[in-house]
């Protein structure tokens, strides 16, 4: 019987060349290898030809004196400054437009979100037509059309749109008033500091009583009376130590206040509304994902119709909504660098327009650029990934 | 006898039904439900039509009511020779439309500009219907041949066909043109990206995955730059390239990256099974990915290949910033024209060109909307 069976086959000798492991190896060296080239013919090139043309290489550039000026910048500048330091008020415009824009957009876009769900069919119709109108023209077209056509086409100083006679809007800018701290000030800033930790502590002792006796706290009208509350408290016993600067019409222009450009109020608005179109849509789908079960299982428990919305259906909505939201504010982020378009001194038209026109280093100054913005991506995917792993469903 | 058919009662006829709640029926009733239901729905009813009636009109009026049609200079859109409010100020856009449509074409050849769009049309039209058949050679016809044919007729020095420099190109030949190399350039990259982003081949994979997250993280403008100022540096010195044809390469590097993201969702929801099956009947990488993964795949992507399309098709108005000058550019150099400067003007050429960017997006949107409806033959209701 046992010398029926026969010892298994020999796999058949197969030729080195037709190892899947040996080939898979010999291709990838290959692709590996063209990619070096590629890069060592590139920069070969580039010495040859930034030789040719006489400009310099290396990063000594950053040292250099500026000698232009920049009409916004969040820190000390002039015209002596060096490079570094308009790389840095560059830095910082981007940061202030986009995070500026970030806020408005979010708040923008949740109320358009919400009304295109409304059963009021004229406004859910309204803010679909909203968003299928900003959605489908070009976010360029919108900064010129608001800097050049709207903005542009303003009154000048003295026939100014004034808002409660506090906010003038002219083709100079808008013009808001400027608080001034006095003395004291800073209490007031720390009473509102301390009643939020003090917020954050309540919600975790509400949250643990919840836990052991089942009562519930109300927590938002608590904090919300602390967090307003606190410092208005400091600031009348301290005898209101804030005051404003108005804006005033002196001659042909305002003077006092703080000036917005019309450069950034053009493309903060641009990038909002743009932005808010796109945020409406990630809201409604993350709406529309909570399945209308966990509504009518919440209602049949017995909550309420706002316990409903804020137990169950938000928290589910969040974890459909968060991510794709986040990946807007990177792109809001992105788009800022439009900015050069009607030059607004964000990050890249003071320093891959300008510093590059001047210098002509333009290997550095767009690796530099393009490293910043990286960055950027990188550290909120980053982010978005601990905060997904967090939120994550617990599954069986 | 009697009292037995008094005992019983047969009912002979039907009762009328009784008539529907007022509130409910009708064209009354469903405006009622749907807009004046209560103390906040009424609130909203009344700011919605608040803020039609701010947008709609003066929209309607400024487009069409208070228009001048007739003229031939700014004179005549100015309110002192209308005598009255003045709005859109139509003989502006009559006199620069072959400015905004092929920007400096030379005039007597720009017929060669409208048969590429025809033959463009002709091709594009069949593959966009589903129910006509010949889908392959349409495509083969469209991506591979119109191309070639376009470029040809486009450049010229062929065929007796005068030479155009691209630097004389402009408007919205050049937005077509771009949005148009830029889908037919990133489809095949982006494919090979996305397979190669899957691929079990470390360097391989390593490699696609920088070059797709390098791309995708930082904004178009200074992909274009890296392309209008860093491409020639790294060229060797007697390479002359073409200042267009550079943010074409710009372009279809950046949209190769997210054309990649697009086909790799496609790539992953195609079962296992799927490639066991493959596997099982003997084929290779290559024969499996081209007969079984990516047709199924590259259908399930359509929607998404063509939304990719519409931002790449608004991306493009991004080219002006590096003095290339697609629709919007030419819109904007033609608003520096003394000879029609009024203050209506601006308000005129936004909305000529908005209109055009609006019906082409929203005409592409609607179409990625009803494939994706097509496709998804498994829907619950």
């Amino acid at each position: 019987m046992a010398s029926d069976l026969q010892p298994p086959p020999t796999p058949p000798r197969v030729a080195l060349y037709n190892n899947p492991k040996v080939r898979a190896l010999f291709y990838q060296l290959v692709l590996l290898a063209a990619v070096l080239w590629f890069g060592y013919e590139f920069a070969l090139n580039a010495k040859v030809n930034l030789e040719a043309q006489k400009i310099a290489s290396g990063f000594d550039f950053l040292d250099n004196t500026a000698g232009f000026g920049i009409n916004q910048s969040l820190i000390a500048y002039s015209e002596t400054d060096t490079y570094g330091r308009v790389f840095l008020v560059g830095l910082l415009n981007t940061l202030l437009v986009a995070g500026i824009g970030i806020v408005l957009a979010t708040i923008l876009g949740f109320v358009i979100g919400i009304a295109r769900l409304s059963p009021n069919w004229l406004l859910a119709r309204i803010a679909g037509g909203y968003v299928e109108l900003i959605r489908n023209l070009p976010l360029l077209f919108q900064i010129l059309f608001w800097y050049l056509a709207v903005l542009g086409t303003l009154p000048g100083p003295r026939q100014s749109l004034s808002i409660f006679g506090e906010i003038f809007v002219n083709n100079r800018g808008i013009f808001v008033p400027r608080p001034i701290f006095g003395a004291g000030a800073e209490y007031v800033l720390a009473a509102f500091l301390i009643a939020i930790l003090g917020s954050i502590g309540l919600r975790i002792w509400a949250s643990r009583r919840q836990n052991r006796t089942g009562e519930r706290f109300p927590l938002l009208w608590t904090a919300l009376a602390m967090i307003i509350g606190a410092p208005l408290i400091v600031l009348l016993a301290l005898g209101v130590p804030i005051g404003f600067e108005h804006p005033q019409l002196r001659g042909f222009n305002f003077v006092g206040g703080v000036r917005l450009l019309p450069e950034f109020a053009g493309l903060l608005i641009a990038l909002t509304t743009y932005t808010a179109a796109f945020i409406a849509e990630v809201v409604r789908a993350g709406v529309l994902a909570v399945s209308r079960g966990q509504t009518e299982a919440a209602l049949a428990l017995g909550l309420r119709r706002g316990l409903t919305l804020r137990l169950v259906v938000v928290p589910q909505a969040l974890r459909v909504i968060v991510p794709p939201l986040t990946n807007q504010y990177l792109n809001l982020t992105k788009n800022s660098s439009l900015a050069v378009a009607v030059g607004y001194p964000d990050l890249f038209a003071v320093f891959a327009g300008t510093t590059l026109h001047q210098t002509g280093q333009a290997v550095e100054i767009i690796a530099i650029t393009m490293a910043v913005y990286l960055v950027i991506s990188l550290i909120t995917s980053a982010l978005m990934n601990w905060y997904n792993a967090r939120i994550r469903v617990a599954e069986r | 006898m009697t009292m037995d058919a008094q005992r019983s009662y047969v009912r002979r006829a039907l009762t009328e039904p009784e008539p529907p709640p007022t509130a409910s029926s009708g064209a009354f009733g469903l405006i009622q439900q749907r807009l004046f239901d209560g103390v906040l729905n009424s609130t909203l009813t009344i700011i919605s039509l608040v803020i039609i009636a701010a947008i709609a009109w003066p929209t309607v009026k400024f487009l069409l009511i208070d228009a001048v049609w007739q003229g031939s200079s700014r004179v005549d859109c100015l309110p002192e020779t209308v005598k009255r409010e003045v709005g859109a100020c139509w003989p502006f856009i009559a006199a620069k439309f072959r400015q905004f449509m092929y920007g400096f074409y030379p005039q007597d050849q720009q017929w060669r500009v409208n048969l590429t769009y025809a033959l463009g049309v002709i091709l594009l039209v069949p593959l966009l219907i589903p129910r006509i058949p010949g889908k392959g050679l349409n495509a083969v016809l469209f991506f591979g041949v119109f191309p070639v044919v376009g470029f040809f007729l486009l450049v010229g020095d062929v065929l007796g066909l005068e030479h155009v420099e691209t630097a004389v190109w402009g408007g919205f030949l050049v937005t077509l043109v771009i949005s148009f190399t830029g889908i037919v350039g990133s489809l095949p990259l982006g494919i090979l990206l996305a397979l190669g982003r899957r691929s079990d081949l470390p360097i391989v994979r390593t490699l696609c995955v920088v070059f797709i997250e390098l791309w995708r993280g930082v904004p178009l403008i200074t992909v274009l730059f890296f392309a209008t100022y860093m491409l020639p540096l790294f060229l060797p010195g007697d390479w002359r390239i073409d200042g267009l044809l550079r943010v074409l390469i710009g372009v279809v590097l950046f949209a190769a990256a997210y054309m990649a993201e697009v086909v790799r969702g496609g790539l992953q929801a195609i079962p296992r099974g799927q490639y066991e099956a493959a596997m099982a009947l003997g084929l290779g990488y290559w024969r499996t990915t081209g007969f079984i993964i990516l047709p199924q795949a590259l259908k399930i992507v359509i929607p998404g290949i063509v939304n990719s399309f519409i931002s790449l098709f608004k991306d493009t108005t991004l080219v002006l910033i590096v003095a290339i000058f697609d629709l919007l550019g030419q819109l904007r150099a033609a608003f520096a024209d003394p000879n029609w400067a009024t203050p209506v003007t601006l308000f005129t050429g936004f909305a000529f060109a908005g209109m055009i960017y609006f019906l082409v997006s929203f005409g592409m949107s609607r179409y990625a909307l009803f494939t994706e409806r097509r496709l998804d033959t498994g829907r619950p209701n």
